[in-house]
């Protein structure tokens, strides 16, 4: 039965897209099956990664002793938090305190159904696009599944009843909104260069013209700390909050439930590196090198592209790592400023600039793949980014800023401290 | 109504938030590439403790394997902790010895004091740190427990060389 079905009469060439409804459909479940399986067992990993590199920056060893190096600890975390007893709160909601932790995870990994992570592959049905599923929108299908993120978050709060995880839940709601919309913008620019919404051709965009790293850089910076705030990892965790909301959202969890969060925190993580390294750094490209990105499609290409993939992402999720070790929490007003009043005004305005330039090039006839778009597009670049460094840096705009202090009111404290009781006394 | 917060005037090498985040990033993987290995692999691993060390007791013996203690009383009754139980009794050649003698680990201050005071080095602290039991009951030492105990001893703090060199 299968033979027959794979078996086909007339010849195939290998570097067209498979047509034929049995392979294309088993090939999916396939890659499916592949996708989610290597997908958990990072997630596993990451959380072992991220105690290994969190140890290694406070000069610990962390975990070593199950097993080779401790890599058994995985096993032993996965283990002990299926065995442990779940608690459910009298006063919840089970219905929603149930789904919560799945809703949490769910998004994160569907996003990676349209995430091409290599080179197509020719097989004998045909060429297979390597991405669980090639969607001719798959932008705005990660845009749309990855805000749905939030409501796991915001459902397990507020079932849980409790008011830390109430507060955990708004707070994240409230973050989301806010980062969503400079996230949103600052995908607009690499939309306007690519002038496709489908991956895969911003992939081979970025290929011909330049990563958008350099040619979109404040776009890119922008994305990257909203990325933070929508994955809640630090500086960003204010849903978390350990030190004012006990555990924030997920307070009132335990045992898998509990631990569903963290591993849909980490397979956020993920989702956001192989984001970013695809919408700004040229996804599977090799840079400096046209070999990867034409035709004939071959198998040692799929593979050293899987492989630039792969370092790409792990990069991006030490980034996520080396930065949660080492920056303290934002407060929740300065959360709301940065995005508010920083980078949702940055990035509106980077938008009209690059719009504007791109309207100004075609206009002068410049092609998109020439050198001189390039080089125009990163020249401007520089300015853009030289400016906004220059203003974040004299700006304080992380300080609350509500009103500097005058001279003369320090002045003024400072006379009242020196006479206050409480200062030390001088003389007899 | 917005929470007006002072912020001080400082200058903006200080101030600046960005200069500070990637002084930090810097300084976190200086620390992931070259850690300060201060981590001792606990129990393949051991500090040495001090000579002075004053952990459990230990009673020494005799060379006929009877303790040395002579029932004299000084140590409960130095003892600030109130710890120490003894019932004196006197053989028939009139040599006395402690009949009971119990110390209570878990109300002992450590303070050294009964290694001070005992006339016959009988009774001394030891150089000794891993003392978990699971009940209370077993912290309570007998005299059989504190002569069979074989970790090394303490020295006794001297006036002459104060820092123990
Ligand atoms: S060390 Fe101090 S408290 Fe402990 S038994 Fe000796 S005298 Fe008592
Ligand atoms: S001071 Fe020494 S001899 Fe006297 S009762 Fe205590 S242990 Fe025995």
């Amino acid at each position: 039965m299968i033979q027959a079905v794979f078996s086909h009469g007339g010849v195939i060439d290998p570097q067209t897209p498979i047509e034929d409804f049995w392979p294309f459909t088993i090939l999916t479940i396939v890659k499916m099956v592949v996708v989610f399986t290597v997908y958990m067992v990072g997630v596993a990993l990451l959380t072992f990664a991220e105690r290994k590199i969190s140890a290694w920056i406070q000069d610990r060893i962390g975990p070593n002793r199950v097993l080779w190096k401790g890599f058994g600890q995985v096993l032993a975390d996965g283990v002990k938090n299926f065995m442990k007893e779940e608690t459910y709160p009298e006063a919840a909601y089970k219905a929603l305190f149930i789904l919560a932790p799945m809703l949490a995870f769910v998004p994160a990994m569907v996003t990676w159904a349209v995430i091409p992570f290599a080179s197509p592959l020719p097989t004998r049905w045909g060429l297979m696009s390597m991405a669980v599923a090639d969607l001719p929108v798959g932008f705005l299908f990660t845009l749309a599944i990855s805000s749905l993120g939030v409501y796991g978050i915001v459902l397990a709060g507020w079932s849980s009843n409790n008011k830390y995880a109430l507060l955990g839940g708004l707070r994240s709601s409230a973050q989301m909104i806010s980062y969503e919309i400079a996230m949103g913008m600052s995908t607009v620019c690499v939309l306007l260069l690519a002038g496709n919404v489908n991956l895969n051709s911003i992939v081979e965009q970025q290929a011909t013209q330049g990563w958008n790293v350099v040619l979109l850089s404040v776009a890119f910076l922008v994305f990257f700390v909203a990325t933070y705030a929508e994955t809640n990892r630090l500086p960003f965790d204010m849903p978390e909050a350990e030190s004012e909301l006990i555990a924030g959202y997920h307070t009132e969890y335990s045992a898998m439930k509990f631990s569903m969060f963290p591993i849909s925190e980490y397979a956020n993580m993920v989702t956001a590196s192989a984001l970013t390294s695809l919408l700004f750094f040229g996804g599977w490209d090799i840079p400096f090198t046209t070999w990867d990105n034409v035709p004939p499609w071959t198998t040692l290409k799929t593979i050293v592209t899987l492989g630039v993939f792969a370092i790409k992402v792990i990069f991006f999720l030490f980034t996520f790592m080396w930065i949660r070790w080492t920056l303290p929490r934002f407060r929740y007003d300065q959360l709301m400023s940065l995005g508010w009043k920083v980078m949702l005004p940055a990035i509106l305005a980077y938008v009209v600039i690059i719009a504007g330039t791109l309207l100004g090039l075609d206009a002068a006839g410049i092609a998109r793949s020439s050198r001189a778009f390039t080089g125009i597009l990163f020249g401007l670049n520089l300015a853009c980014v030289g400016v906004l460094l220059f203003v974040l840096d004299r700006g304080r705009l992380l300080s609350p800023a509500q009103s500097r202090l005058k001279s003369a009111e320090l002045s003024r404290l400072r006379q009242v401290a020196s006479r206050s009781t409480l200062a030390p006394v001088t003389g007899d | 109504m917005a929470i007006t917060v002072k912020v001080l005037n400082r200058p903006i090498a200080e101030a600046s938030y960005l200069r500070a985040t990637l002084g930090g990033m810097a300084r976190t993987f200086k620390h992931m590439v070259n850690p300060h290995k201060v981590t001792v692999q606990y129990p393949e691993m051991r500090e040495p403790v001090s000579p002075r060390w004053r952990g459990t007791h230990r009673m020494l013996t005799t060379e006929d394997g009877k303790a040395k203690c002579v029932g004299c009383g000084l140590c409960p009754t130095v003892c600030p902790a109130n710890c120490i139980k003894l019932v004196p009794g006197e053989d028939e050649q009139g040599n006395r010895y402690p009949l009971v003698f119990e110390i209570d680990e878990f109300r002992c201050i450590f303070c050294g004091y009964c290694q001070e005071v005992c006339p016959e080095e009988a009774i001394h602290m030891g150089r000794h740190y891993e003392n978990a039991e699971y009940s209370r009951a077993s912290f309570v030492y007998d005299l059989e427990r504190l002569t069979a105990q074989t970790h090394p001893v303490s020295q006794l703090w001297d006036p002459s060389d104060p820092a123990g060199e």
